[in-house]
């Protein structure tokens, strides 16, 4: 018998604590929590319970007050703000609510981002757009700026600019939020392909519980604590 | 070269702002290369100021005359190689708004003291040959149209008609180019010989001499020498070198170089507000695609860059563009030539109209790159939601 691999993402006694004037406000308090390699993992809780916040610990955007953050062999909350930006690079996907796309350039300009942060060429740069388009489903607009795209077609840009540097974890800021039932489908059954078929590893925030029942586990999250059940 | 099209997106996103913004630049950049030509047209005289030259006028004023005798006393004198007299007859042909500075001269001594003015060595002859003859610059040859061998009629409202005759009258028989850009050819010589047979006043007085020292290092000894050979006569002299002349002469307009500044200063002034307004806003509006951005990966080195390369691109089409198009209007000719000798965009105004393009960008980008530079992600990505 195999030993069970180690967790991708593993977070320990993570706190986060905010100061408004001479408030503090404790987001997240000692926080654990392992997320397999090639996991989709849903994050629940109501509004202010910290989800986002959990989300911005484990993308590297901000560190924890006191606690570990651990994804692959790097500590994340020992990285300054350089080596941070260069990990991100690396190893992070970025999935928004409203897509963020740059609405100045179009849907293969907005995808090739994060590919000007590596050394490849221009020439496998347009691969690696080309793939991700196709991966999402959208090759036909690659030459479409997000203002001629539906809100489902923006979202699946935003993917596909996600996934185009491959990246370790996928991280999904409640992706479907802004998208009416049938394209926040498509686009639920898009983040469960990328999981099962290319294998990668996904943390979605989300309401709706529609869209945690296409993860393989959801985690409830409510003052600053996990559960593996919603808080009655 | 790759992230072009990201610096490129972002000067695009508001065209209308993008493109006023460029405009003022644009504008901005025309007035500082025609106050440029402006104040080289005025300074230029400094400009082309021999080093081994000095003037010798009179104590008082440049009005007064200097006895015509003081040729050869200040010639004997040791260190002086050359002497030219020159006095101002202040010539108009036609009517008065045909104005241009005319000058009876000793030919010899006036070509061999100014060799920056180029003549044909048969229009020299010429000259030497004939006694109402005269040399005219460039300039004002083609300003009125005058070609070698064309009978000027000249008014002089200093010194009235000539003797027995009803005007002056000059023969064209030479003219002249200059060796470098700066000379000013707008000048019109005439011999001293027939000015002294005919005019009918201050007969043998000369207006100043420009005198050619064998030693530029001993400049202020030999004018020191001057005035005080000269000193407790009727005719007291002040002599000092050319250049200083010229910046004097210049000067009766008024500090040509300190308005032309201060005019600059302050349109540059309120381009460098407006470019840097314009920067800032574009940041405050982007700072959640900034925030992407940064998510990306994109470090803050990267982040300032990006915003610096922006405001120096618009800084530099707008101020390239407009330096080359007042470049292009100026070679097409002087649009005042009565009011401007010399009319040209000197090359080191160029020069400084680029760096000052490049300053503009940088000084106007760097407040709001820093600013991007700044953003905090989280924060960014939170005011987006």
């Amino acid at each position: 018998m195999k030993p069970p691999l180690p967790a991708l993402v593993r977070i320990h006694r993570a706190t986060k604590t905010f100061k408004r004037g001479s408030e503090e406000i404790h987001v997240l308090s000692g926080l654990d929590l392992e997320v397999q390699s090639t996991e989709f993992l849903a994050l629940m809780g109501p509004s202010g319970s910290g989800k986002s916040t959990l989300l911005n610990l484990i993308g590297g955007l901000d560190r924890p007050t006191s606690g570990r953050v651990q994804i692959g062999d790097d500590q994340v909350d020992q990285l300054s703000d350089r080596q941070l930006a260069a990990w991100r690079a690396r190893h992070i996907g970025f999935v928004f609510q409203f897509y963020n796309l740059l609405p100045a350039l179009n849907a293969e300009q907005n995808i090739e981002l994060p590919l000007l942060l590596t050394h490849l060429n221009k020439a496998a740069r347009h691969r690696h757009v080309a793939a991700a388009l196709d991966a999402v489903g959208l090759t036909h607009r690659a030459k479409h700026f997000p203002r001629t795209l539906s809100g489902g077609e923006q979202q699946r840009v935003g993917i596909a600019r996600a996934i185009v540097t491959d990246p370790t974890v996928l991280l999904c800021d409640e992706p479907t939020g802004d998208l009416d039932r049938k394209s926040g489908d498509e686009i639920l059954s898009l983040l469960q392909s990328l999981n099962k078929d290319f294998g990668k590893t996904i943390i979605m925030v989300t309401h709706d519980p529609h869209a945690s029942a296409r993860a393989s586990r959801t985690v409830y999250l409510d003052k600053g604590q996990l559960s593996n059940q919603l808080a009655p | 070269m790759k992230f072009l099209p990201l610096v490129w997106a972002g000067l695009k996103r508001k065209r209308l702002r993008t493109i006023l913004t460029l405009l003022s630049i644009f504008i901005a950049f025309i007035l500082f290369a025609f106050l440029g030509a402006i104040k080289e047209a005025f300074l230029g005289g400094v400009t082309m100021a021999g080093q081994d030259r000095l003037i010798t006028r009179h104590r008082v004023s440049l009005i007064q005359t200097l006895p015509e005798s003081y040729t050869n006393r200040i010639k004997s004198l040791p260190g002086v190689a050359a002497i030219c007299g020159q006095t101002w007859f202040g010539g108009i042909y036609q009517e008065p708004s045909n104005f241009f500075p005319t000058f009876p001269v000793e030919p010899e001594s006036f070509l061999g003291m100014f060799p920056e003015y180029i003549l044909k060595e048969a229009e020299k002859k010429a000259w030497l040959a004939t006694r109402t003859g005269a040399v005219v610059g460039r300039t004002t040859a083609d300003r009125f149209k005058w070609k070698i061998g064309d009978r000027i009629p000249i008014k002089s409202p200093i010194w009235g008609e000539p003797a027995g005759q009803s005007q002056w009258e000059f023969e064209i028989v030479g003219i002249f180019d200059g060796a470098k850009k700066a000379a000013d050819l707008s000048g019109f010589f005439f011999r001293y010989d027939y000015f002294e047979e005919a005019r009918q006043q201050n007969k043998s007085q000369i207006g100043w001499f420009t005198v050619r020292i064998a030693d530029p290092q001993r400049a202020p000894q030999i004018a020191a020498q001057i005035d005080e050979d000269f000193a407790n006569s009727p005719y007291e002299t002040k002599t000092e070198p050319e250049g200083a002349f010229a910046a004097g002469f210049a000067s009766q307009v008024g500090d040509i170089a300190s308005i032309v500044t201060a005019v600059v200063g302050a349109v540059f002034f309120t381009i460098l507000l407006v470019a840097g307004n314009t920067m800032a806003q574009s940041v405050r509006e982007r700072t959640e695609e900034l925030g992407v951005l940064k998510a990306m990966g994109f470090p803050n080195g990267l982040v300032l860059v990006l915003v610096l390369s922006e405001s120096c691109f618009i800084a530099m089409l707008g101020g390239l563009g407009g330096l080359a198009v007042a470049w292009l209007i100026i070679s097409a000719g002087n649009p005042v030539p009565s009011l401007l000798p010399v009319f040209y965009l000197p090359p080191q105004s160029l020069m400084s109209g680029a760096l000052l393009a490049v300053a503009l960008g940088i000084i106007a980008g760097v407040l709001p790159a820093w600013q991007a530079m700044q953003v905090r992600i989280a924060e960014a990505l939170r005011r987006g939601g």
